[in-house]
């Protein structure tokens, strides 16, 4: 198609109309061709490339599914409150707070304001991390040649300044990572153990318990030990659901995060959001 | 107590005149307090227990661009492990190191628990611990002297605190290992500012119920003779 021509080019652009990509947003959402709930309630449907990010602001009650899709994905995720961005997640208090360092179904992803950002209501993978945090640019320079967003082997805090700098925030907004779909396990002397994938098609399910602003970097565990850099495909759905209310057995499931909950809905009811 | 430069000043540093005499600056930071200083390229800090098992909240971050700071999580995955002791390198969030633990008397301090907060302290213990002090307020106030704030707060250091990791899983805050006198020491990678908070907490034995006062000792000249 001839491309001399603003007519022509205007013509060969409008022509990619329809063109798919294994990794690409589905828009709308409910066009997600197997939706895990009904159509209508999906609004996000993405599949984020290995060695790339995504970010989105979801409001509370939101749920979110990250799916390996291959077995060599792994989500990165940082959390903040959508409109006040400097409470955001706090990896040490979620696991000080819950007296537990591995994250799975039941935990709860804690703002530094004592108050939960979202939950973890489903998990089938059981391989996840708070304590390594992602990647940078120095360490996969040295590790595999090349660190910089636009290279083959991009680093985590690179991908995290660029979906930071699309929600008007900078790399000192971004505090320590958790990461899901690659584990890490401590010995008893301190000692790290990387245990890996559970493998492909392993979701792990996130509720937005307020309104979140949530940056997401797929890319290698930084204590992934291959020499090669090995990134596979994130499917990223998310849908409408409720929050967790009280009565829920989440609510209750232990007194530290029943008290999260309570400063969280005082939060919300004093602002008149909930 | 902080007799440096402001870290977020851009002035030059290569002004003063060399010396050659390295008499240490100690302070003694009473219990519950905060405390802060630049210590330079080569120069060493160690921090004294001066009563035993007195949890020491730390962060640092690069004197000339505070963007770059301690990470916990890169700190942990260079060293492969989560407790720190001599031999370990506090590495910044762009896995540039920033200081090494060159002695220790203890064995293992924590990288894992961060500070406590009026905040978390509500959910770890109830909304009647609420008026307590606590280490995050320590680093606003001290932050706040060199132009950090509160996105400039990461996961910190808990230099004689003893937090252990069950199989599976379950980690806390237990009895410490440290004793009167014992002491560790870090020398600066490159120019650093370091926040300190004494932590203040009472609710655990992070302190042994009672908060007690630590000495900060700054010793040698830094790569331009510029003594502390």
């Amino acid at each position: 198609m001839a491309t001399e021509t603003t007519y022509g080019a205007r013509d060969h652009a409008r022509a990619q109309e329809g063109a798919r990509a294994e990794a690409m947003p589905v828009v709308p959402a409910r066009d997600w061709p197997e939706p895990p709930c009904e159509a209508d309630r999906l609004v996000w449907a993405e599949t984020v490339a290995g060695g790339n990010y995504t970010h989105r602001v979801l409001a509370r009650g939101t749920e979110l599914r990250l799916t390996d899709l291959r077995g060599d994905a792994c989500a990165h995720v940082l959390l903040y409150v959508a409109d006040r961005p400097w409470e955001r997640l706090n990896v040490a208090d979620t696991v000080k707070v819950q007296w537990n360092a591995y994250l799975g179904a039941g935990q709860l992803l804690l703002s530094d304001q004592g108050r939960v950002l979202a939950s973890v209501v489903a998990d089938s993978s059981g391989r996840h991390d708070a304590l390594c945090g992602t990647s940078t640019l120095a360490r996969n320079t040295g590790r595999y040649g090349d660190g910089t967003p636009q290279g083959p082997s991009p680093a985590g805090r690179e991908l995290f300044k660029l979906a930071a700098a699309k929600n008007g925030l900078e790399p000192r907004d971004l505090p320590p990572s958790l990461s899901f779909f690659q584990g890490v396990e401590v010995r008893e002397d301190g000692a790290l153990d990387f245990t890996g994938s559970a493998g492909p098609g392993a979701h792990v399910t996130l509720r937005a318990e307020q309104d979140v602003t949530v940056l997401i970097a797929n890319v290698p565990h930084p204590s992934d030990p291959r020499p090669e850099y090995v990134s596979t495909p994130l499917e990223v759905l998310a849908w409408r659901a409720e929050a967790t209310r009280p009565g829920d057995p989440l609510w209750d499931a232990t007194p530290e995060g029943r008290r999260a909950f309570l400063n969280t809905a005082e939060f919300l009811a004093a602002r008149g959001l909930a | 107590m902080n007799t440096s430069t402001p870290a977020n000043t851009a002035a030059p540093m290569t002004t003063t005149t060399p010396v050659t005499t390295t008499a240490p600056t100690k302070t003694v930071v009473p219990a519950r307090a905060a405390w802060s200083a630049v210590v330079r390229t080569g120069q060493t800090l160690t921090i004294t227990d001066l009563h035993g098992n007195q949890a020491v909240d730390f962060l640092v971050y690069d004197a000339q661009d505070t963007a770059v700071r301690y990470s916990a999580p890169d700190t942990v995955h260079a060293q492969g492990g989560i407790f720190l002791t001599t031999g370990s390198v506090l590495m910044s969030n762009e896995y540039t190191p920033l200081m090494t633990v060159v002695a220790d008397d203890v064995g293992r301090h924590d990288t894992v628990g961060g500070a406590c907060s009026k905040e978390s302290n509500t959910l770890r213990y109830g909304h009647h611990t609420w008026s307590q002090h606590a280490c995050v307020d320590n680093f606003l106030a001290e932050g706040a002297k060199h132009g950090l704030g509160k996105r400039d707060l990461v996961s910190n250091i808990n230099w004689y605190m003893n937090v252990p990791v069950e199989k599976d899983g379950t980690l806390g805050i237990v009895d410490g290992i440290s004793a009167p006198g014992l002491s560790l020491t870090l020398r600066a990678e490159r120019d650093v500012l370091v926040l300190v908070s004494n932590c203040p907490q009472i609710n655990n034995p992070c302190n042994g119920f009672e908060p007690t006062a630590v000495e900060m000792t700054i010793t040698g000249a830094d790569d331009r003779g510029i003594t502390a």
